[in-house]
């Protein structure tokens, strides 16, 4: 007996503000404009995707003191932004990432209530913190959370918004012209919530939502954010998107759930994924290469390094070799603004890496970065992505992929036109939406009551 | 999707960060093309405080205006407004609009030059900046405000683009109008536009009778006379044309009307009071400018920060 094909759920990410983005294409667009991310929600819609993804950064980035010039800068307002595409889509799922340290839970709470209502449950939130006063420097309260109570911060955060999403039942409102009454329980949407972090109490102005709350995201790759998850996440948004760290990721994961009465079709794993699509492998081959030196130019060769080294680099040429000098492995003061900087845990270690790579192949800086950062996680021709795809997914590498397009607003279409049509044809992905909400898109079941909270723990942007 | 109306949210500036506000609304203008608004509002209620759990106010503060620890807490939460609308307006101008340079041969994307630290350090908070959103279509999207007191006018005067206010008649509507300008003397803007524009309840009856009936009739199923802080109409159309047209004699730059009852009262106004300010040559048949500060009559302002 073989066992049943999975269901494939793919989303799309609104290009970001790193390298992945070529800014430099002629048909790249607009980062800000409405018409860029209506373009992107409608390509993702036809296509039948589950949802549209937002990541947030709440300062510009900085390397070596100044503002960093070399990506996209800048982007706009999540809510503001999810809120229009509301209006111009039916069925894709409208995913934003907001930040619990620079907010207060009413006003989250509110926004994503009201998100849910414009979008007829189709809100979904990535629930991410931050502590650095870096960021802080632009908010009322300044960098006033300490590192090592930002998960716990972030927990209580989201478990008190879920009290006021909570705080109306559903069934309150009777507005009945003849008797005059508008609500058959006038406490609905009474709150009071006082822990360490929030002390908070009134009536929550926003009645219940189609889909009761947001579907809840976690990004976060360590012991405590993969509890976190299993407890209470619908969605991890992961790094491991290859068939062996994938289905490490996943086993471990899907692994924790039971001991909290949940399923393994209670929390999906989607990673993140690039692509490049052509005619043939040969082209995309050619074509991933070429997007390769886009994406790393000789500036960015060097900034990148100088992300690894915590060291202005600025005298080196791309084209020569790798700095003699080590990284300096005190407090990173080059980049600032930047998670990604912290994924290197051990400088020493990978510079001994790259450097023993950069002898043995003879590589100049620009074609060592080239080499060891960001490849592609497809590439070929539609046919080539499809298998690759379906395989990951129903070797239980995942349960389906967040695609970041490397051109905006454009960059989905191809894969939409012709990637999209051999899944469905594999009988793997969706030919229509089989709900109204994102949670029933998605596979999830009805809303449990909340679980787990004590253990949670989430991601941090930067 | 609407393609011309402005659009204004209200936002309380007591328990909001003006850095996200900023965005927020530098991207509605985006997603409109140039039509987008704010109107700050302060507030000392404790219930509201509550909600987040961050300052308190007492509750006789609320309630009691003669008191004079209310009059020092409502003189501090203006300041508080013009320090946030002074950052809103830093942080739309914190991008030059040619910051976005995309120069293929450096590799540059922005010209940060062009990128400004805004640098606001106040009583209530310091935000450093820039904006993460570059500056909107419109510049400066629309700043107002809605007042009922000399503190308020001071805050129209010195910090807005339109006031709100509440005359009880054309009188009153001159004396609010001479306040503001004087107000706009003391802050140094005597010469930038500044709208004020007259607040008014509207019921609406094919005639004065009629009108009246609707009101009443409606008290009665409310259980209590319905009040407002704003002038409270009923009579017909060209009566409310009349009115109007008095007040803005009296000075006033525009109205903003509150529809008795919806949808009955809105009807009212766009199918019959339009119509008739139309024929009397007092109101636009189309509109004339695609942004809403160009229907204002506002010009688009250069960023401060950029050299000219």
């Amino acid at each position: 007996m073989t066992k049943p094909l999975k269901q494939i759920h793919l989303a799309a990410h609104f290009p970001g503000v790193n390298n992945t983005t070529v800014w430099s294409d002629p048909q790249s667009g607009s980062h800000i404009e409405f018409s860029s991310f209506a373009h992107l929600a409608r390509t993702a819609e036809r296509a039948r995707f589950d949802f549209l993804f937002l990541a947030e950064g709440l300062r510009l980035r900085e390397q070596n003191g100044k503002i960093y010039d070399l990506d996209v800068v800048g982007r706009p307002d999540t809510f503001t932004v999810l809120a229009a595409l509301a209006a111009v889509t039916d069925h894709l799922g409208l995913a934003g990432t907001i930040n619990s340290t620079f907010n207060e839970p009413y006003e989250v709470a509110r926004q994503f209530a009201t998100l849910d209502h414009l979008s007829g449950g189709r809100a979904a939130w990535n629930v991410v913190t931050s502590w650095d006063a870096f960021t802080g420097e632009n908010f009322r309260r300044g960098g006033f959370l300490p590192q090592d109570q930002r998960y716990e911060r972030a927990r209580t955060f989201l478990h008190t918004t879920w009290e006021l999403f909570d705080s109306w039942p559903g069934d309150e409102i009777v507005a009945d012209k003849g008797t005059g009454i508008f609500l058959a329980d006038p406490g609905a949407g009474h709150f009071e919530h006082r822990d360490a972090h929030f002390d908070i109490a009134g009536q929550f102005s926003v009645p219940r939502s189609p889909q009761g709350r947001p579907v809840i995201f976690q990004a976060g790759d360590s012991d405590e954010g993969r509890e976190f998850a299993a407890s209470s996440a619908d969605a991890i948004f992961s790094r491991h998107g290859t068939l062996a760290e994938g289905q490490a990721f996943y086993a471990d994961v899907k692994g924790r759930l039971g001991r909290y009465g949940r399923t393994p079709d209670q929390l999906l794993i989607l990673p993140a994924a690039t692509f490049v699509l052509a005619d043939t492998d040969e082209q995309a081959a050619d074509l991933a290469q070429e997007v390769r030196l886009q994406q790393v130019s000789g500036a960015t060769a060097i900034a990148l390094l100088e992300q690894l080294w915590n060291r202005d680099l600025s005298g080196y040429d791309p084209d020569g070799p790798l700095p003699p000098v080590d990284p300096d492995v005190g407090e990173h003061t080059v980049a600032r603004g930047r998670a990604s900087v912290r994924m290197h845990r051990d400088p020493l270690a990978t510079a001994r890496e790259w450097r023993a790579k950069a002898d043995a192949e003879q590589l100049s800086i620009r074609q060592l970065i080239v080499a060891v950062t960001g490849r592609q996680s497809f590439v070929g021709s539609p046919a080539t992505i499809a298998a690759d795809i379906n395989n990951l997914v129903q070797a239980d590498a995942s349960d389906g992929f967040i695609l970041v397009p490397h051109i905006t607003p454009g960059g989905l279409d191809e894969f939409a036109d012709k990637v999209v049509p051999l899944l469905q044809e594999r009988g793997v992905f969706r030919t229509e939406y089989e709900g109204t909400t994102l949670r029933e898109n998605l596979g999830l079941g009805p809303l449990t009551a909340a679980s787990g909270l004590s253990r949670a723990g989430l991601a941090s942007t930067g | 999707m609407t393609r011309h109306i402005g659009l204004i949210p209200t936002v309380v500036i007591t328990h909001t960060e003006p850095f996200h506000v900023s965005k927020a609304i530098a991207t509605l203008d985006y997603a409109s093309t140039g039509r987008a608004g704010v109107r700050v509002r302060v507030s000392l209620a404790q219930h509201e405080a509550a909600h987040f759990g961050r300052r308190s106010f007492p509750e006789r503060a609320q309630a009691d205006r003669a008191w004079p620890t209310s009059a020092e807490l409502i003189a501090g939460t203006f300041d508080e407004a013009a320090d946030y609308v002074e950052v809103l307006r830093r942080l739309w101008d914190s991008w030059e609009d040619d910051a976005e340079i995309r120069d293929a041969v450096t590799g540059r994307f922005v010209d940060r030059q062009r990128l400004h630290y805004i640098d606001f350090a106040g009583r209530w908070f310091s935000v450093k900046g820039p904006s993460i959103t570059p500056r909107p279509p419109q510049g400066q999207p629309v700043v107002s405000a809605l007042g009922h007191a000399p503190v308020a006018y001071q805050l129209i005067a010195g910090s807005t683009d339109i006031g709100f206010v509440t005359p009880r008649d054309a009188d009153d509507a001159a004396h609010i109008v001479a306040e503001i300008r004087a107000a706009q003397v003391q802050a140094g803007r005597a010469g930038d536009p500044v709208g004020v524009f007259g607040d008014l309840v509207v019921f609406l009856g094919p005639d004065s009778a009629a009108a009246a009936r609707r009101k009443a009739r409606l008290d009665e199923l409310a259980g209590a006379v319905y009040a407002s802080d704003a002038k409270v109409f009923t009579g017909t159309a060209g009566e409310l044309a009349d009115l109007l047209l008095e007040w803005q004699e009296a000075g006033l730059s525009g109205f903003r009307l509150r529809p008795g009852a919806i949808p009955d009262d809105l009807e009212g106004i766009t199918r019959d009071l339009v119509p008739e300010l139309q024929r009397r040559g007092a109101f636009r048949r189309e509109y004339e400018a695609p942004t809403l500060r160009g229907l204002l009559g506002l010009p688009r302002p250069a960023s401060r920060y950029a050299i000219a």
